[in-house]
């Protein structure tokens, strides 16, 4: 977690996400899913708490890109949700730079939140469940083989 | 000079027992996935196994490991904490951190060599109490309760043998430490009762174009504008309607942080200074940690130059829940 490689606080252009929300949705779910998979088989993810996320719905909004997935978990897969028929019962909107600050462990998910740089709504329990398992996930195996990760 | 306290700071997984380690913490407190501790939220802290490996991975860099099990035990339901003890000590924790009397007495009879603190949970303010707690269940140190100045914990610390640990930084919970009923109030669960403060099923965020309302079951517990800071809707720091006025009634939602009193800390003789936080993420840990040890080390060779860098004060800042930061009851001036 060293100053080496920092991920400033920045914001894409508005006509970035006009253009991303005209962008068919599904290459992002598939990514994320794709990487929550691939979490759950190094299992990263501790089994006590993924019965929690059993059939609830998430969006993962990307403000300034205009990029969005759904997604849910069922009979131990995460699985993209191309057309979800209801509200999600937790969502996540957020510029990219802060996604990016978080997953680096650059910033607290609670500072990007109390500093109203990161919006969650829905099901709150649900929300810290996410959060702390996220948290509790010890990345190096995984940065090793994502550059953008390393620290 | 005095001895530079040991830096304690919390740990809520692994990856942030880590954080703390490499970041320079002396000693980390952590508790088990269950309500023997008073942050027991969804998600968070150690099974065995976790557990197992934080503590080898602590030890291994010569840093102390300190189990809170700081909730007083349900009546019905001792058994648990007992094991929670039991399960600590056979572990090889440095220290138990505990809160209720009958608890202390059980782990000073059945593990007499464990060394035990005194929670803050447990709320001694004088060295009267501390010294009883001494001398019934042989308490090596006490964590200070947030309500006292600087000038009576020094007058505690020349009154007992007992070692004193004192907050350094975090999120205030400033009512009667560790006895608060508010969330009780509003959704029948405290912390004393389930291990958490305002548990996040009773917590909504509400977001309306220009404004976001928090609430807790139900009651509305601040609204903010988009460019305002948010916090998380505890009742004590609420913003509510009194005689017309609305105000955060009970306390403003600031963080404690004592970098511009750590010489005076020193001085006194505090033998550790507490980071609070387990429900925060790794990266919280690192920053505060880190910043912490950059601004005690300064002080390893006197105090005559030292100086709270800006940057130390802008990191701890951003991390701050709400956006004020304040030097706690240390400085007040009345008692
Ligand atoms: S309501 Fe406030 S003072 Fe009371 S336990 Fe919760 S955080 Fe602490």
């Amino acid at each position: 977690m060293s100053a080496q490689f920092t991920i400033p606080k920045f914001k894409l252009p508005g006509f970035i996400a006009s253009i991303g929300q005209k962008l068919p949705q599904w290459p992002h779910a598939l990514a994320l899913v794709a990487g929550l998979n691939a979490a759950l088989k190094m299992k990263l993810l501790p089994e006590s708490e993924l019965d929690a996320l059993a059939d609830k719905l998430f969006r993962v909004r990307i403000l300034d890109t205009g990029g969005e997935a759904t997604y849910t978990y069922r009979n131990g897969l995460f699985r993209p949700v191309f057309r979800p028929e209801r509200e999600p019962d937790l969502a996540f909107a957020a510029n990219l730079s802060a996604y990016l600050q978080m997953l680096a462990r650059q910033e607290d998910p609670d500072t990007l939140f109390f500093n109203r740089e990161l919006e969650i709504t829905g099901d709150t329990e649900l929300g810290l469940i996410v959060k702390n398992m996220l948290d509790a996930i010890e990345w190096p195996q995984l940065s090793a083989k994502l550059p953008l990760l390393r620290h | 000079m005095s001895p530079l306290p040991d830096l304690v700071c919390p740990a809520g997984s692994l990856p942030a027992l880590k954080a703390a380690v490499d970041n320079g913490a002396d000693a980390v407190y952590l508790g088990y996935k269950n309500d023997t501790n008073a942050r027991n939220f969804a998600g968070l802290n150690f099974d065995a196994k976790a557990m197992a490996e934080g503590i080898r991975y602590a030890q291994a860099k010569g840093r102390e490991v300190l189990m809170a099990i700081n909730t007083f035990p349900q009546a019905g339901r001792s058994a648990d904490w007992h094991k929670a003890v039991d399960g600590a000590v056979d572990q090889g924790v440095d220290a138990i951190i505990l809160a209720d009397i009958g608890l202390l007495d059980y782990a000073r009879n059945k593990h007499p060599q464990q060394r035990l603190h005194l929670s803050v949970q447990g709320s001694a303010t004088s060295y009267e109490a501390i010294n009883f707690c001494q001398r019934e269940f042989g308490v090596h140190r006490a964590v200070l309760p947030r309500v006292l100045t600087l000038a009576q914990v020094e007058h505690v610390i020349k009154n007992t043998t007992v070692e004193i640990e004192v907050f350094g930084f975090g999120s205030l919970c400033v009512m009667n430490e560790g006895r608060c009923w508010l969330s009780s109030y509003a959704c029948g669960e405290s912390p004393n009762t389930v291990g958490a403060c305002s548990p996040a099923k009773y917590v909504k965020w509400d977001k309306k174009p220009g404004t976001m309302e928090t609430r807790l079951n139900g009651i509305l517990i601040d609204r903010f504008g988009d460019d305002e800071p948010a916090g998380y809707p505890t009742l004590c720091k609420g913003r509510f309607e009194v005689q017309g006025e609305t105000y955060y009634a009970l306390e403003e939602p600031t963080s404690l942080n004592v970098l511009e009193l750590l010489p005076e800390i020193i001085k006194i003789g505090v033998k550790a200074i507490k980071v609070e936080g387990r429900q925060r993420s790794p990266t919280y840990v690192a920053q505060v940690t880190r910043t912490l040890r950059a601004a005690l080390d300064s002080l390893r060779n006197g105090s005559e130059r030292f100086h709270v860098k800006p940057a130390w004060q802008a990191e701890l800042a951003k991390v701050s829940e709400g956006s004020q930061a304040t030097l706690g009851a240390y400085n007040r001036p009345w008692r």
